[in-house]
């Protein structure tokens, strides 16, 4: 089989040209100055609302769009449509072979799609990562003096906007698509090629946001508040562009999982015995699909606003920036729960494991999984208790947020009790695990107080609600997913990953994390506002404090890149197919899995956590011989 | 159930974790929850400059008191499990094989949600006395006592600094925001460009400023005192910038500085839009 691939591989210049990421590059470079000129040709520079300015916006617009056209085409996206037009019969898979050129474009394989999430969203987030390094930098001293307060905000807003729009796929785009079909015993996703769409759209998305610094930044931070947004510059357009294709790959990737959780579970795989990290899935991915719709949504009508004059939110032509403030938060709470509900998926997943118990309360926590999901629709306004709107259901808004604990509280107590008499065992995705109980335990007590209106008029805007909101995202979304990478890279690789750093890189961090944010509680009660470049002298020690921290925060995150490349890339000490003893599915497969994943389509006999029962493996192994469908 | 008959037998023998640690935390609990209301409680922003602020102070205190039994029951839970239920080989051996136990769902069921109604009662009864200090709009919903004798003062936000309108002292605009002691003022707060957010600190007032849009905040002053003032919300380049510090004076002093503004601002009123609730911006340029 190699020997022929050797013999048949074609010349290196024959094998680049093609539909793969080179040519993508290059069309998606070339379609973004043939789309700049056009809109050129066609509109003067001057057209937007604000009167006479060098900017032209729709250039800038046109740009992006044509330069996604070209880049997605030379990918290789078009290939299929254009062949079923022609009449060429259907197919559900593209370009699965080839070794690890397949990492480097569209590919079909749910596996290979994960692991390139992996790497994609892990780069954008170590840039993220960086601009908050910058960010801690120039807040070393009170005054403004590493950066002019313009660059400053870019920062702000590129740190805020990366993360919060590359990671609300951190852990659905890697793991879930990794491991929903190890776990539900299929052989792929319901939509492969969506697939595969939605991680090059995220890919193409996160360039785009960075270019904004070629074209002045934005002013807005990750949340882009009318009319700031209209006023801003060109750069603005690069953060719109950015998070409507956020959007629309989010909605793909959660009707994926929908799909596929729904329509392709193995035989035997019921309701009841699906394992609560796709129960988590599946209600991130309900999330996801109701909520991008009206981030787009928005987004085009700001776009709208900056390009053909219309005034969605212009209070001075008869718009109102309540409107963007009521749509955005419409999509950004639940957006907070797209980022919370997969860690809490991952503690649950991962517990019964390290306790070698069964997961206590089983229909408990999937009820807390499925209130959260639906709470999250009813409390957006808590986000804009002071601005002025809708004084009278301040009330209901206080309410339906601290509702939200009683969910949240099932996962609590269905977690601990899993502990509660285990055998338990510490290896480093049971202490990320661990973490995670005290860190969004924080976070949502610290969450009560901006709940509670009075409260929330001092809190509100202030670093008490970035603290909080950093303890709920970076202390517990961050910490399970690198919980999830300990644990299932060895399934991914076939390569265990080192222990020992592993130890130094979760303590370093778990500390650093607490140092870093902890403080800023006391700021924001002091009187810090959010997004400064400058602060009251009698903060900087509290500044100073928390900024070492953080770079203490950044190292640790360098500690695990060693590791992560040490250990994949030099050491490469071969993972056995299961090293945690887990009953869960996907460990009953080989360490890496083989493209088709299961010989034969398993026959589920009950949940993946029957520690304890003695009742015998989890599936009826298939007798090998030929596989099934396709 | 089954899964309640595994339960006791895995019991018998071993020592009784749960009363053990029920004891730990109530005791835990009993110590620490006066310790922090008494200790903490007044530590809590923003101060007692008004009011507003030192009713935030009891809601604080309040809801930092209430979360420190439910912080300690978790962490000393998972603390408790940490180190009493580790392994003791290294080889896998399986726990009990516990799916879930109705009694202690039940309870949870029962105490998270009176806790929570609770919370919420407790919020909004706070906020119906007097408004808490925050921003309620055009038509406030919760006013407090005497609020139609207030004093109306009006901030203005516009990039990248707040001025103030005396209305009832002939709309002069200031830059200063000087207010009377023992006086309720109603706080009308707008803005000419982007959204901003007038926090006066130590005043426990945040209500955002919004172009087009009255928004209303009712603060009752104390004694003559400093205070600061921040823009809240991200409003463009020099956001960071939007500070100042406003003044709490006694009443004489507050007529005679309003009588020396009106006289220095005498030759530009004619300048000023006439007193409204709201000011239509013009279009505005680009900007950073």
């Amino acid at each position: 089989m190699s020997a022929l691939a050797v013999e048949t591989r074609a010349p290196v210049w024959r094998r680049l040209i093609g539909f793969n990421l080179l040519t993508a590059i290059l069309l998606g470079i070339g379609g973004w100055y043939f789309g700049w000129w056009a809109a050129h040709q066609i509109t003067g520079p001057s057209i937007d609302y604000f009167g006479d300015t060098d900017q032209n916006d729709i250039a800038l617009f046109m740009g992006y769009f044509v330069g996604l056209l070209g880049f997605l085409i030379g990918l290789g996206f078009g290939v299929y449509p254009w062949a079923r037009l022609r009449g060429y019969p259907p197919s559900l898979r593209e370009k699965e072979t080839g070794g690890t050129a397949r990492y480097w474009g569209l590919c079909t394989d749910h596996k290979v799609v994960g692991i390139q999430y992996l790497w994609g969203i892990g780069l954008f987030f170590f840039i993220g990562g960086l601009n908050a390094m910058l960010i801690r930098t120039e807040l070393l001293s009170p005054t403004h003096h590493v950066f002019p307060a313009g660059n400053y905000l870019t920062l702000v807003g590129m740190h805020g906007t990366m993360m919060m729009g590359m990671f609300t796929s951190g852990i659905l785009g890697p793991f879930a698509n990794y491991l929903v079909p190890l776990m539900i015993g299929a052989r792929r996703m319901a939509f492969p090629r969506i697939e595969a769409l939605t991680f090059w759209l995220l890919m193409a998305a996160g360039t785009i946001l960075t270019t904004t610094i070629f074209f002045g930044g934005f002013p807005t931070g990750w949340t882009g508040y009318q009319p700031l947004n209209d006023q801003a510059n060109m750069g603005m357009d690069s953060y719109i562009v950015f998070f409507a294709l956020v959007g629309i790959s989010m909605c793909l990737l959660g009707l994926n999982m929908i799909a596929t959780i729904v329509t392709m579970r193995a035989p035997g795989l019921t309701w009841s015995r699906l394992p609560i990290f796709c129960w988590g899935v599946i209600s991130t991915a309900i999330l996801m699909v109701l909520a991008a719709p009206v981030l787009v949504a928005v987004l085009l009508m700001s776009m709208l606003d900056r390009t053909a004059q219309t005034s969605f939110f212009l209070s001075a032509a008869g718009g109102s920036q309540y409107l963007y403030e009521n749509l955005f938060w419409i999509f950004g709470h639940p957006e907070v729960y797209i980022l919370a509900l997969p860690g809490f998926a991952i503690v649950l997943e991962l517990l019964p494991v390290f306790s070698r118990k069964p997961l206590w309360g089983y229909r408990l926590a999937v009820a807390g999984l499925l209130g959260v999901t639906l709470l999250s629709w009813l409390v957006w306004q808590h986000h804009i208790f002071v601005s002025g709107i809708n004084s009278d259901l301040r009330p209901f808004y206080m309410l339906s947020t601290e509702l939200i604990s009683i969910p949240t509280g099932f996962t609590f107590i269905c977690g601990l009790m899993t502990l509660w008499r285990g055998n338990l065992r510490f290896p480093v995705p049971m202490l990320f695990c661990l973490a995670w109980f005290f860190n969004f335990l924080i976070g949502g007590l610290s969450g009560v107080f901006l709940s509670d209106v009075p409260s929330d008029v001092t809190t509100h805007g202030s670093f008490f609600s970035m603290a909080h909101f950093h303890y709920t995202i970076m202390g517990a979304l961050v910490f399970t997913f690198f919980a999830a990478i300990y644990y299932w890279v060895p399934k991914m690789t076939g390569y265990m990953l080192n222990e020992r750093l592993g130890k130094i890189h979760f303590w370093l961090m778990f500390v650093a994390f607490n140092s870093t944010f902890g403080p800023l509680f006391a700021a924001g009660f002091l009187g810090q506002p959010r997004r400064v470049v400058t602060y009251q002298s009698n903060l900087h020690f509290i500044n100073v404090w928390v900024s070492i921290s953080a770079f203490v925060l950044g190292f640790s995150l360098l500690i695990f890149l060693a590791n992560f490349v040490w250990s994949l890339v030099f050491a490469k000490v071969p993972a056995p197919p299961n090293p945690w003893g887990s009953r869960s599915l996907e460990w009953q497969l080989p360490s890496p899995v083989p493209v088709h994943n299961f010989d034969r389509i398993p026959h589920i006999t009950s949940d993946p956590y029957d520690y304890g029962d003695a009742r015998g493996p989890i599936a009826m192994p298939a007798p090998t011989g030929a596989g099934g469908m396709e | 159930m089954s899964t309640n008959a595994a339960d006791t037998t895995a019991i018998a023998g071993a020592p009784n974790h749960g009363k053990r640690f029920l004891t730990i935390w109530i005791v835990a609990s009993v110590i620490a929850t006066p310790l922090v209301a008494i200790f903490l409680g007044d530590l809590l922003p923003p101060g007692d400059a008004s009011a507003q602020a030192t009713q935030q102070v009891f809601d604080n205190s309040w809801l930092l008191t209430i979360s420190t039994p439910i912080f300690l029951f978790v962490l000393i839970l998972l603390l408790y499990t940490v180190f009493s239920f580790r392994a003791r080989t290294t080889e896998l051996v399986d726990g009990p094989p516990m799916r879930g136990n109705a009694r202690i769902q039940l309870l949870w069921m029962i105490i998270t949600p009176a806790v929570v109604l609770f919370l919420a009662g407790f919020g909004t009864y706070e906020l119906w006395q007097s408004g808490a200090g925050g921003g309620q709009g055009p038509n406030a919903a919760f006013l407090p006592a005497g609020y139609k004798q207030a004093l109306d003062v009006q901030v203005i936000g516009q990039q990248w600094a707040f001025t103030y309108r005396y209305p009832t002292y002939g709309g002069v605009e200031t830059p200063h925001l000087v207010l009377p002691a023992r006086t309720l003022v109603r706080l009308h707060v707008t803005s000419l460009d982007a959204v901003h957010s007038f926090w006066a600190y130590q005043l426990g007032v945040k209500a955002d400023a919004n172009p087009g849009v009255d928004n209303v905040a009712y603060v009752q002053t104390k004694g003559p005192e400093a205070f600061d003032i921040h823009c809240a919300e991200l409003c463009g380049l020099w956001h960071g910038y939007m500070f100042d510090t406003g003044h709490v004076v006694a009443s004489a002093q507050f007529a005679s500085w309003i009588k020396q503004q009106q006289s220095y601002f005498a030759p530009v009123m004619k300048y000023l839009p006439k007193y409204s609730t709201s000011y239509l911006p013009d279009p505005q340029r680009r900007a950073g």
